[in-house]
């Protein structure tokens, strides 16, 4: 058994291919120094896209417009199932149309601060830059997006801003913006300018002579696992939220792609860096498989609350208004109700600590609609949130317009991913990682509604135009075959895990570890964390992993459909992932947004960031399982929004 | 509760199938079916059988990926998605039958896994707005009236899970294919393919092998999401628009 608590400083992180001068003209003037590629040799060079998510499914199709010979992967059955689908409450846009006082820089200004000042004001400039386009583009893809009366588009307020640039599509935003990108996506497919591979799962990158050239992937129907090669690849394949087992991503959504470029070379940027949600349903027992997140948007007239007295379990009608805190406006009272998530995520987690939650096991909040029925009358309260109270009524059997809705934080989106330079390129050279699976433009936290404007900037915008410069400049590669001896190690390597999982024929199920790691890392790398919680669990991780590969049971054989093997697999990386995320956070002895190091609070109780000693992102490379990595800093240089520590009173 | 389950198993596309008989115990009406599914197949495992395969990801009701007939009807007793379905729906005894979705443009994979991608192939031949990255006018150039845009939403809310070819019994796809159609056809960006997009669709979809549709409406009684039997008259009254202006040329 290996396992770590330090490591090893390298060189520092340089991004390239950042411009200079002022920070409105870098993307023209990136993408002016950009080299093109003739519009007449697209074709002959291959793009591996892996993901169909916002990024991944926007990035295809338009990969694919251009000329390039496109391969896309993805696991699910079909690429319009992405995760990003899931996505409820809107997409940031810095058109003012309500002329409240928006603009880009304030969006900008917005997204750097709302990301804890751990973020590229590069990046976060040219993503509001873009946001004006992507919603011109997804109307013109017909995407359904709310109008008013007068045909023109509706936008509206969410978490944690104070102007209305939230376009949305009721609660489903993520799904109609999907349908968007897979639609424009299948008309790239039946042109035969994309080769889709669904039902097909990437489980390790090709990397020769220093650039990567290719996949190893897994038919999910047959089992085969096969290589794929290319000039370039790019990983779209989501965020790790799942390594906490009780998430809100989808229950396979995984790891893998990322953790095995990691494994290859890719450097892992902030993995300490998680949201978590602060409006999710409770859970009801430990048969719970996931958590299902309710519409931030909720908290623009819900207010929440939890009784004043410890252990009150009157039901919420019985209590009467002077013996309930409504902590949030009490707290912080010019933002009441909208401060940011990681803000009102840590509010809950703490009235719940002082034992003052309520339903099962203490662990929840009201999330209550009162004041809002009284207010606007019960159709109002109907016609903004139907969708949100019917979900949730059946899933817990309670009418939120008669009983206030329970909720409590949840896993919901990871910040961190791998490190990419300007140009969405990892330190692997041709590989490139776009939407959440890079750790790009958030920081340390994501305001509501941005992760649909970045996988679309990434997908429609970014990547389009600076893979082509990585193209130009590497015109003439030697040829890589399937047959070429490194692409038949990596195969080789691949399998030979594959056949270790089955053969081990122990005595416990997938599953089972995946809940003992996820409830590890809930309680040392969650909502707060502590050197001793951290070294704790880095202890636990490696004896969890040596046990799953003494006791792993997974049945059936690798030359069929199998669902046991696929999660065994994935959790072989969490296993991995979640070390190097306790790492990162043990290292990281600072508060900063999704990151709240509880020995760095203001005597106040609020989260202290350390901008002398942290102002930077971590990137990590893989040195060995279990071995100390190699971490390399990137500082981060605030010339347009000064650092300050955030005021949300 | 205590269930009994009787389950399809079929090995592979290519094997015979049959219904085979479990017990499971310790059921909390706050689980959700596929939860339920899950304490199933943990057992499965520990008793060295191999577990029940079927389709599933986000357990929120939106992807679309579960596809369970459940007691002969398509997602179970509730209009939702099987992910979605609680126990608090069934009573401590049942016997629950689970049946992948029978329809011979979805053959089964494995168990309750089926292959659905003749829907893929029918979005392919149409059900798209031709605008390539880039080209797409300011968002406020064309008004879109809110009755279209409603319109439009209320169609483009499928999430292509064939609990409508499902629940026909002709194994029709009608209301999946005419709630891309509506969605797109009535707004002012996908005007310009509207007769392409109609005929060339439902020229895909009779090519996979659905039947065809008799409006017994079982499809929209199915539907998680509410698409409206009427959508299917919307899309015969598209496709017969198109076809004369087709005819006329």
């Amino acid at each position: 058994m290996t396992s770590y608590t330090d490591y090893t400083t390298g060189e520092p992180a340089v991004d390239s291919k950042a411009p200079s001068g002022p920070v409105h003209e870098r993307w023209d003037k990136r993408r002016f120094e950009a080299r093109l590629v003739n519009p007449a040799n697209r074709r002959k060079h291959t793009i591996i896209v892996v993901g169909t998510g916002l990024a991944g499914g926007a990035a295809g199709a338009t990969l694919a417009e251009q000329g390039y010979h496109v391969v896309q992967f993805c696991y699910q059955d079909s690429p319009r199932r992405a995760h990003s689908i899931a996505a409820q409450g809107g997409i940031n846009a810095a058109k003012n149309y309500r002329n409240d006082g928006d603009s880009i820089h304030r969006l900008f200004y917005d997204t750097v601060k709302g990301g804890d000042f751990r973020a590229r004001e590069s990046n976060v400039h040219r993503l509001a830059q873009i946001s004006v386009e992507i919603i011109d583009q997804c109307v013109a893809q017909g995407v359904p997006f709310a109008r008013e009366y007068g045909g023109l588009l509706d936008t509206r307020s969410f978490g944690g801003v104070q102007v209305s640039r939230t376009f949305y599509a009721r609660g489903q935003t993520g799904q109609q913006l999907l349908l968007g990108a897979y639609q424009a996506l299948s008309r790239q497919i039946a042109a035969g300018n994309v080769e889709m591979h669904p039902r097909t799962e990437m489980l390790d990158l090709i990397v020769v002579d220093g650039r990567a050239r290719g996949i190893v992937a897994r038919d999910l129907v047959t089992g085969k696992t096969d290589t794929y090669v290319a000039d370039a690849v790019v990983l779209a394949s989501g965020g790790y939220g799942n390594v906490f087992y009780l998430s809100t991503n989808a229950m396979n959504s995984n790891a893998t792609a990322v953790w095995r470029a990691h494994r290859r070379g890719a450097h892992f940027a902030n993995p300490c860096f998680t949201q978590i949600h602060p409006t999710c349903i409770p859970r009801t027992g430990d048969h719970q498989s996931k958590l299902t997140l309710m519409s931030e948007s909720l908290r623009n007239d819900g207010r929440i609350w939890v009784p004043k007295a410890k252990g009150d379990t009157r039901p919420p009608n019985q209590i009467p208004e002077d013996e309930r805190d409504y902590y949030l406006e009490r707290i912080y009272p010019s933002f009441g109700n909208l401060v940011p998530r990681d803000i009102a995520s840590r509010a809950a987690k703490n009235v719940c600590d002082e034992g003052r939650g309520i339903g099962p096991g203490g662990q929840g909040v009201y999330l209550d609609f009162a004041d809002a029925i009284r207010r606007m009358g019960r159709a109002a309260v109907e016609a903004r949130y139907g969708n949100l109270f019917d979900m949730y009524q059946r899933i817990t059997d309670e009418d939120p317009y008669e009983v206030p809705m329970r909720i409590y934080p949840a896993v919901h989106y990871t910040m961190g991913g791998l490190w990419v330079d300007y140009d969405l390129q990892t330190t692997v050279p041709g590989l490139f990682a776009i939407g959440e699976a890079n750790f790009s433009d958030h920081g340390a936290n994501r305001l509501g509604a941005s992760a649909l404007m970045q996988g679309l900037a990434d997908g429609y915008f970014v990547l389009p135009a600076t893979i082509n410069d990585y193209l130009a400049r590497n015109p003439h590669q030697d040829p890589v075959t399937p047959e070429h001896p490194v692409v038949q190690e990596m195969l080789a390597d691949t399998e030979d895990r594959l056949n270790l999982l089955l053969a081990v024929d122990g005595d416990r199920t997938p599953d089972s570890f995946h809940r003992e790691l996820g409830e590890l890392m809930w309680e040392f790398c969650g909502m707060a964390r502590t050197e001793s919680g951290l070294r704790k669990a880095l202890e636990r991780i490696p004896q969890i992993r040596e046990e799953f590969w003494r006791r792993i049971k997974v049945p059936g054989t690798g030359e069929e459909f199998n669902q046991s093997l696929e999660k065994a697999n994935r959790i072989v990386d969490y296993l991995e992932l979640a070390e190097l995320m306790c790492l990162d956070a043990l290292h990281r002895a600072e508060s900063c947004g999704g990151h709240f190091r509880e020995e760095s609070q203001t005597p106040e109780g609020e989260a202290a960031r350390r901008d002398d000693t942290f102002a930077y992102a971590a990137a990590w490379e893989f040195t060995g399982t279990g071995v100390a990595p190699t971490l390399h800093k990137e500082d981060l240089v605030f010339e347009y929004v000064h650092p300050t520590q955030r005021s949300y009173a | 509760m205590k269930l009994t389950l009787r389950v399809w198993r079929q090995k592979n596309a290519d094997a015979d199938g049959a219904m085979s008989t479990y017990a499971v115990d310790g059921i909390s009406s706050d689980m959700s079916f596929l939860e339920m599914l899950d304490i199933l197949n943990e057992q499965l495992i520990l008793s060295g059988e191999e577990p029940v395969a079927f389709d599933h990801d986000c357990r929120e009701g939106i992807c679309g990926a579960c596809s369970l007939v459940i007691n002969g009807e398509a997602h179970g007793p509730e209009r939702t998605t099987a992910c979605q379905l609680h126990m608090r729906s069934f009573q401590d005894g049942d016997t629950i039958d689970i049946e992948p979705w029978r329809a011979s443009a979805f053959p089964v994979i494995r168990d309750l896994v089926v292959d659905r991608s003749a829907f893929d192939r029918i979005i392919q031949a149409g059900g798209y707005v031709t605008a390539p990255t880039g080209s797409a006018p300011e968002a406020h150039a064309t008004p879109v009236p809110k009755a279209d845009a409603d319109f439009a939403f209320e169609h483009a809310e499928c999430i292509g899970c064939g609990a409508c070819v499902a629940a026909c019994p002709n194994g029709a796809a009608m209301l999946f294919t005419s709630a891309k159609i509506n969605h797109l056809n009535v707004l002012p960006q996908g005007a310009p393919e509207r007769e392409t997009r109609v005929l060339d669709m439902v020229a895909q979809m009779d090519s996979e092998g659905f039947g065809g549709c008799t409006l017994t409406g079982e499809c929209a009684t199915a539907c998680p999401k509410g698409i409206p039997l009427v959508s299917i008259t919307s899309m015969n009254k598209e496709w017969l628009r198109a076809a004369r202006k087709a005819g006329k040329r």
